[in-house]
C-alpha cells in the first residue's frame, strides 16, 4: 500500500516533522505568553479586588453580616400620690409557630384548636402569614393568652411541633374607666406619627405610644430608650450570633398627685348624675386629687386594641365618653362667674365692700330688660346676699359699672381664658369676651348690655370645670396657684408650690370667701352644707342655660326639667374647705343636671370624703 | 496486553524503544503527580470548608472521587500513546454520538437540561467528556498534516466540523460555558498547528457579524446574563447578586485572608454556589490575596508542565495532545477564576479538581492520564498515515 521505500519516506517525513515541530514551537510560545499575560490580568483583578480595594469590601461585607436590632424600652409605670399603681405592664403571653419546626401547620394548628378556640378567619391568616414569611420567622397565633392557655399549651407541646410561648408586655390600667381621662391610654404607632418623630424605636412591630391624657403627655418620659443589638445573619436573615448588645433604658416612673381613691369615690359619685365631671385640687399647691370625668371608657380595651363597633359605639355616644369634659369640655359658668364679676368691681374701684343694690326682678338697660333669675326679685341687696341668693341684679350692676375689660382682666388673673398649663393634653382655653376679643373676632364694637350677660357667666364667656377649680382656689389662697398630676418623675419632684400671690386687696378677697360662705350657710346650697366641724364648705351654684330661654317661655314659667335632657340648664357648683384655713378646692359640672344645688350635692360629698382622706396631709 | 505496548512489529521496526510496565510507571512525572494531589488536596479542604467544616456532604465524596479519579489517571498514563491514537476517532465520534444521543433522550425523555448518564459514583455529561474527546480527535486529524496541508483551507474542513458538530449539541443543551470552551480549544489547536493568523481574523470577523444573529436565539437567562455582566448593579438581588456577592466574599478576604473556616460570607450563605462555580472565591476569602496567587500558580504550573510535555514528544500526535489539553485546563481555569472577579459574565464553568462535580473531575483527570502518557511514550515515533 505504501508507495515509497521505508526508510526514505521516514527520512522525508522527518524533515517535514522539523518544519511543523518549528511551527509548533513558535506558535507554542506564542500561546504560552498569551496565558501568561491573561494570568497576569487575573492577578492584576485580584489585587485590586483583594488589596486596592479591600476595605470597601470589608464594610460591604459587614454590611451584608450585621444587623441592627432595637430592643423596646419597657414603658414606665404611673402610681398615684400614695404609689396605687395606674398604668403598668402586664406580662403578655403570645402563642407563636415557626413553620420550619413543624411538618404540617395545618395540622398543629388543628391540635391547637383544641386548645386555644382559633376561628376559621384566625387559621387563613397564620396560614397566609406564615407563606409570606421566611421558615425560620414565627408568626403570631394569638395574643394575652390566660394563664391556663398557656399551661395547656405546654403540657400538649409534644403534640404541638414549632409551637412556642413568647413573654411580651402589654399595657394594663387596673382601676379602668375611673382613669381613663387622667391616664388616657396607648396603641399602635400611625403613619402620622411615626412621620412626626423620626424615632426608629416608633417602626417596632407592636411598639404603643400614648395617645391621650397622661399617656401621652409624658409620653418622651414613659417611653425609655430604645437598646439595640447588633446581631449577625446570614443571606437568608436567619440570626446566627449576637455580637454586641446596648440594653434598653425603661421609661421613667411617674408618680401622679392623683389619690385614686378619691378618684373613684368620684367618678362612683358621678356615675349617679348622667355625665359630668368633677375636679378635686390643693387649694394652695395646685396639686390636682381628682379628675374625674363621666362616663368614661375602658382603657384596657385600647391597648390590646380595639373592636370597630365598641369604638363607634364610644365616638357617637351623646354623652362622649371619650372626650374629658373636666379639662376639655367648656361651659358657661353661670352664676359660678359671679365672683369673678365682683371681684372686678371691687378691684376696679368700680364698687365699694359696701355697695347695694335693689332687686325688684327686672334690671331695664338701655331698651331691653333684663331679669334676676327670681320673679319679684330680693329686694335691697348688698355683696354677702347677693352671693347667698345668687341675685343676678345685684351682678348685673357691678358688671355694668365694672366693665368688660375690668371683668377680662380680673378673669384672666383668676385663670380663665386661658389653659391652665395641667399636664394633659387637649385641654380647652374656654374664653372670656373683652373690647378687643370682639372687635378681632366679629368686627363689630362692644354693646353694654352683653357685658351684664357675661357678668352673671352667660353670654360668649366659656370655662373648663378645671378652670372653675383654679379660680376658686386662687379666691381660696389668694396665691396663682397652677394645676398639676406630675408629682414626681423617678422619685424626682417635680411639684412646683411657690405660687405668687396675687394682686388682689385681702379685704376683697375676703368679702368674696364671706358671700361664698352664706350660699352654703343659708343660701343656694344650703342643703348640701357641711355639718362636720371643721370641714365647712364655702361655695357657689350656678346654673347654665344650654339653650335660650324665649319670652313666651318665660311667660309661661317653664322648668328647666321640663325640658329635653340634652336642652337642660348644666349645674355647676365650685366650692373650698375647710371655711376658715382653705386647703381643698372643688368644681363640679353635671350635665343637663338642671340646678347648681344638684352639683352642690356632688360636691358635697366629694369634700367630705377629701377631707376625710386628706391626702394633702402626706405631701 | 496490546492495548499497552501497541502494535510490536511497528514498534520494532523503527527502533522505538519498547518499555517494560514498571520502565513506565518510573517515567510517570513525580513532580506532576505532586501537582495533581496538591489540587485534589486544595480541593478536599474547600470543599470541608464550604460544609462549615464538615467532610459531609461534599468532602468526602470530593476525595473518594479523586481516589478513583486518580487512579484511573495512573491507567490512562500507562497506555500507549499509540494506541490512544488509534482511539482518536473512535472516541470521538462515541462520544459525539453520546452528546447527540443525551441531546435528543433529553428533548424526547422531557428530562429538561438533565443530560447525563449515571455512572453511580459520577453522573457523567458527555458534553465535559467532548472537551478531551474532541482534542484527542483534532490530534489524531492533525499527526498526519504537513505545514503544506494545514495551509489549504480544503483541508481544514474537516476538523473545523469536528469543533463545530460538538459546539452546536452544547450550545443548544444549552450549554454557553461548555460551547465556548470547545470553540477555543479547538481554535487553539488549529493556532498550535500553524493555521495563517488571517484565516482566524476572517473566522472572527463572520463571528462578530453573527452576534447580532446569535443574539436573536439567545435564550432569555442568557441575554439577561451577559446584560447583568455589562451592568451588574442593574439586577442587584438576581443574576446580578452572583457576580456582587462574589466580589464582597473575594475582596473582604484582603491580602492574608479571614482564616481558613473563617471566611463569613461563604458560610454564612451570601455566597451561592459556593461548593462548585464559586469555590474559588470562599477559598480567596478564608486565604486571601496570597492564597489565591498560590492556588493559580499551582494551576499554572500544571498548565506550563503539560506544554512541557507535549514539546518533549516525538510524534505530532502526542504534542497537539498535551498541548490541547494544557489548553483546555488553563481555559477551565481562566474562565472559572474570571467569572468569580467578575471579569466575564457568569458562565457555568467549574475550577478543576477544586470545584464539586465528579464529571469535570473526571474529564480533567483523564486528560492528566493522557498528558502522562504523551510524557511516557514521548520518544515512541509514529509514522504519518500509519500508526
Amino acid at each position: 500500500m505504501d508507495p515509497c521505500v521505508r526508510g526514505a519516506c521516514e527520512a522525508m517525513s522527518s524533515d517535514r516533522d522539523a518544519d511543523r515541530f518549528r511551527t509548533l514551537g513558535r506558535r507554542t510560545a506564542m500561546l504560552g505568553g498569551l496565558q501568561l499575560g491573561m494570568l497576569g490580568v487575573l492577578g492584576a483583578r485580584m489585587y485590586w479586588l483583594q488589596v486596592l480595594e479591600s476595605e470597601r469590601y470589608q464594610m460591604l461585607a459587614d454590611d451584608n453580616r450585621i444587623n441592627l436590632r432595637l430592643l423596646a424600652p419597657s414603658r414606665g409605670t404611673v402610681l398615684d400620690r400614695h404609689g396605687t399603681p395606674l398604668a403598668l405592664n402586664e406580662r403578655n403571653y403570645r402563642a407563636l409557630i415557626v413553620s420550619e419546626q413543624t411538618p404540617s401547620v395545618e395540622r398543629t394548628l388543628s391540635v391547637l384548636s383544641g386548645i386555644l378556640p382559633l376561628g376559621d378567619q384566625e387559621k387563613q391568616r397564620i396560614i397566609k402569614e406564615v407563606a409570606k414569611k421566611r421558615a425560620f420567622m414565627p408568626v403570631l397565633l394569638r395574643e394575652n393568652l390566660t394563664w391556663e392557655q398557656v399551661a395547656a399549651v405546654e403540657v400538649n407541646a409534644p403534640d404541638l411541633p414549632g409551637v412556642s410561648i413568647d413573654v411580651g408586655e402589654v399595657r394594663s390600667y387596673p382601676l379602668g374607666d375611673t382613669m381613663s381621662h387622667v391616664i388616657g391610654y396607648v396603641s399602635a404607632v400611625n403613619e402620622a406619627e411615626l412621620k412626626d418623630e423620626r424615632e426608629p424605636v416608633l417602626s417596632l412591630p407592636g411598639f404603643k405610644i400614648g395617645k391621650s391624657g397622661i399617656e401621652k403627655h409624658h409620653e418622651l418620659n414613659l417611653r425609655g430608650q430604645a437598646g439595640t443589638t447588633q446581631v449577625e445573619v446570614n443571606a437568608y436573615g436567619r440570626t446566627i450570633r449576637e455580637l454586641a448588645r446596648d440594653d434598653a433604658k425603661a421609661g421613667h416612673r411617674l408618680t401622679l398627685t392623683i389619690d385614686a381613691e378619691l378618684q373613684k369615690a368620684a367618678y362612683d359619685r358621678l356615675r349617679q348624675e348622667e355625665s359630668g365631671a368633677a375636679v378635686i385640687m390643693d387649694a394652695h399647691t395646685g396639686a390636682v386629687y381628682v379628675l374625674a370625668s363621666f362616663p368614661g371608657f375602658d382603657p384596657n380595651v385600647f391597648s390590646r386594641g380595639i373592636p370597630l363597633d365598641l369604638w363607634e359605639e364610644l365616638q357617637s355616644s351623646p354623652t362622649l365618653p371619650l372626650n374629658n369634659k373636666a379639662s376639655g369640655g367648656v361651659y358657661p359658668p353661670g352664676s359660678t362667674f359671679k365672683m369673678t364679676t365682683a371681684l372686678a368691681g371691687l378691684d376696679s374701684g368700680a364698687i365699694d365692700l359696701n355697695h347695694t343694690v335693689h332687686c325688684n326682678g327686672q334690671y331695664p338697660f338701655g331698651d331691653h330688660v333684663f331679669h334676676c333669675w327670681k320673679k319679684g326679685g330680693h329686694g335691697s341687696v348688698n355683696l354677702t346676699y347677693a352671693f347667698a341668693q345668687s341675685c343676678d341684679c345685684f351682678f348685673y350692676d357691678v358688671g355694668r359699672r365694672a366693665g368688660i375689660d375690668a371683668i377680662w382682666a380680673t378673669a384672666t388673673k383668676l385663670g380663665f381664658g386661658g389653659k391652665t398649663g395641667l399636664d394633659l393634653p387637649y385641654e380647652r382655653p374656654g374664653l372670656i369676651p373683652s373690647q378687643a376679643w370682639k372687635k378681632k373676632a366679629t368686627g363689630d364694637i362692644w354693646h353694654p348690655g352683653e357685658t351684664l350677660s357675661v357678668a352673671i357667666g352667660q353670654g360668649a364667656v366659656v370655662v373648663t370645670p378645671l378652670q372653675l377649680a383654679v379660680m376658686t382656689a386662687r379666691i381660696a389662697s389668694g396665691f396663682a396657684v397652677e394645676p398639676h398630676l406630675a408629682k414626681e418623675i423617678q422619685d424626682v419632684a417635680r411639684e412646683r408650690t411657690d405660687w405668687p400671690r396675687l394682686a388682689f386687696k385681702q379685704q376683697h378677697l375676703d368679702a368674696i370667701r364671706l358671700g361664698m360662705t352664706a350660699v352654703t350657710q343659708y343660701g343656694t346650697a344650703a342643703r348640701s352644707q357641711i355639718k362636720e366641724p371643721g370641714m365647712q364648705m364655702a361655695g357657689k351654684t350656678g346654673s347654665a342655660q344650654v339653650r335660650r330661654i324665649t319670652a313666651a317661655e318665660r311667660e309661661r314659667g317653664v322648668k328647666s326639667e321640663q325640658l329635653p335632657w340634652k336642652d337642660r340648664d348644666h349645674g355647676l357648683f365650685v366650692s373650698y374647705a375647710p371655711i376658715d384655713n382653705p386647703r381643698y378646692v372643688c368644681a363640679v359640672v353635671c350635665e343637663h343636671g338642671n340646678h347648681g344645688a344638684t352639683a352642690a350635692l356632688v360636691a358635697h360629698d366629694l369634700m367630705l370624703e377629701a377631707q376625710k382622706r386628706d391626702p394633702g396631709a402626706i405631701a | 496486553m496490546s492495548w499497552i505496548s501497541a502494535s510490536s512489529r511497528t514498534s520494532h521496526a523503527f527502533g522505538t524503544p519498547e518499555l517494560s510496565l514498571s520502565a513506565k510507571v518510573w517515567q510517570i512525572s513525580r513532580l506532576f503527580v505532586m501537582l495533581v494531589v496538591a489540587l485534589g488536596a486544595v480541593g478536599v479542604l474547600g470543599q470541608y470548608s464550604a460544609a462549615n467544616g464538615h467532610m459531609e456532604p461534599w468532602a468526602s465524596r470530593h476525595a473518594l472521587r479523586f481516589g478513583i479519579c486518580f487512579v484511573a489517571m495512573i491507567g490512562i498514563a500507562l497506555i500507549d500513546v499509540r494506541f490512544l491514537a488509534r482511539m482518536a476517532y473512535p472516541v470521538y465520534f462515541a462520544n459525539l454520538l453520546l452528546l447527540a444521543g443525551v441531546e435528543a433522550y433529553g428533548k424526547i425523555g422531557g428530562l429538561g437540561a438533565q443530560r447525563w448518564i449515571n455512572l453511580g459514583f459520577v453522573q457523567l455529561q458527555p458534553s465535559e467528556l467532548m472537551k478531551i474527546a474532541l482534542v484527542l480527535g483534532l490530534a489524531r486529524w492533525f499527526h498526519d498534516a504537513t505545514l503544506e496541508d494545514v495551509r489549504r483551507p480544503t483541508y481544514l474542513l474537516a476538523p473545523l466540523a469536528m469543533i463545530l458538530l460538538p459546539v452546536g449539541l452544547v450550545l443548544a443543551q444549552p450549554n454557553l460555558g461548555t460551547g465556548l470552551m470547545l470553540l477555543m480549544v479547538g481554535g487553539a489547536i488549529f493556532f498550535l498547528v500553524g493555521v495563517r493568523l488571517w484565516k482566524f481574523a476572517t473566522l472572527i470577523l463572520l463571528g462578530v457579524g453573527a452576534v447580532p444573529l446569535v443574539w436573536r436565539f439567545m435564550k432569555d437567562y442568557q441575554k439577561r446574563r451577559v446584560t447583568t455582566f455589562l451592568d451588574p448593579s442593574t439586577d442587584p438581588l438576581g443574576a446580578g447578586y452572583h457576580i456582587t456577592q462574589s466580589k464582597i466574599a473575594l475582596g473582604s478576604g484582603g491580602l492574608w485572608g479571614k482564616g481558613y473556616l473563617l471566611g463569613s460570607q461563604s458560610h454564612l450563605n451570601f455566597l451561592p454556589e459556593k461548593q462548585t462555580d464559586f469555590i474559588f472565591t470562599l477559598l480567596c476569602e478564608e486565604w486571601g490575596f496570597w492564597g489565591g496567587t498560590a492556588l493559580l500558580t499551582l494551576f499554572a504550573m500544571v498548565v506550563a508542565y503539560g506544554i512541557f510535555v507535549g514539546l518533549r514528544s516525538r510524534n505530532q500526535f502526542g504534542r497537539i495532545l498535551a498541548l490541547g489539553l494544557s489548553v483546555n485546563l488553563f481555559l477551565y481555569v481562566f474562565i472559572n477564576t474570571a467569572m468569580v472577579m467578575g471579569l466575564i459574565p457568569v458562565v457555568g464553568v467549574p475550577l478543576p479538581l477544586i470545584s464539586f462535580g465528579g464529571t469535570s473531575m473526571m474529564a480533567v483527570m483523564m486528560g492528566f492520564g493522557l498528558i502522562l502518557s504523551v510524557l511516557v511514550h514521548r520518544d515512541s515515533r509514529m509514522r504519518n498515515g500509519e500508526i
